[in-house]
């Protein structure tokens, strides 16, 4: 199943986790170690970060480490540059209107 | 045109909320009716070639815009607002969501509190966004950027045509 990114980090614990394996990859029960959850509830973040592809996994031997996929990560950033410049665009219009308005006054 | 006019832009994802401020060349009572005035919105809010038309506005409390975005093949897609607080000339709050034409909105919408303040005739103005979805905020970009993005190469063309026209 394909998730929509925005899942992914609408959560504060998944949020938590990216920020933490974004510093290195690490086995699932690294990462539970730092939270005060079940090991289950763990394994359900990672399932779901995996899903909206923004984690991987990765096999070292017996262990599985997962890992951030920073390129996906930056289609957030993308996004938001986007939303950005609709309103760079809109006031740029206003700036027009106004000028308008006040020679009109005048 | 000057430039060096206030803008600031964050997201804060966490609260689901955008956080815009922009300065004005203009006194505070000509922002306020840019911002409050359906004639005065649909000059600017629709990224061109975009239009918009406001089907009817009652600016107050519980009071509602009905607008659409109109693109340049024609299809209209219909906007609710409905004001939850008004402080004239200082601050007003709105509900926005996404309906069909028969003004029935869709169940999740945004937030919007606007924040005014004018100093050395310059006005300032500060909006809040706050989204119930973030994948909402997503759907609200796709239409507008891509408005937005035809736009500046409409504009392009347009600048490409009168300079080898000369």
């Amino acid at each position: 199943m394909r998730r929509d990114i925005f899942q992914a980090i609408a959560d504060p614990t998944r949020r938590a986790i990216i920020t933490l394996i974004a510093l290195q990859a690490m086995t699932p029960n690294a990462i539970a170690d730092n939270f005060h959850i079940t090991r289950q509830a763990v394994s359900k973040h990672l399932r779901i970060l995996t899903e909206c592809e923004l984690v991987k996994q990765e096999y070292k031997g017996r262990e599985i480490y997962y890992q951030l996929e920073i390129d996906k990560m930056k289609e957030i950033d993308k996004w938001i540059e986007q939303f950005r410049k609709i309103w760079e665009t809109r006031f740029n219009q206003l700036d027009k209107v106004l000028s308008t308005l006040k020679k009109q006054k005048k | 045109m000057t430039n060096s006019l206030l803008f600031d832009f964050t997201v804060d994802k966490a609260k689901k909320t955008v956080y815009i401020t922009r300065e004005f060349d203009a006194d505070l009572s000509l922002v306020w009716d840019a911002f409050t005035k359906a004639d005065l919105l649909d000059q600017w809010l629709p990224p061109k070639p975009f239009t918009a038309k406001t089907k009817y506005q009652d600016f107050k409390v519980g009071g509602k815009r009905f607008y659409a975005m109109v693109s340049p093949e024609g299809q209209e897609r219909w906007i609710i607002q409905e004001y939850t607080s008004i402080t004239p000339k200082t601050n007003f709050k709105m509900y926005n969501a996404f309906a069909d034409k028969d003004e029935n909105p869709e169940p999740t919408g945004s937030e919007w509190d606007h924040t005014f303040s004018e100093q050395d005739g310059k006005t300032k103005v500060s909006i809040a966004i706050y989204n119930e979805s973030l994948a909402r905020m997503e759907k609200m970009i796709e239409m507008g950027f891509t408005e937005g993005f035809k736009a500046s190469m409409n504009n392009l063309e347009n600048l490409l045509a009168t300079l080898s026209g000369k």
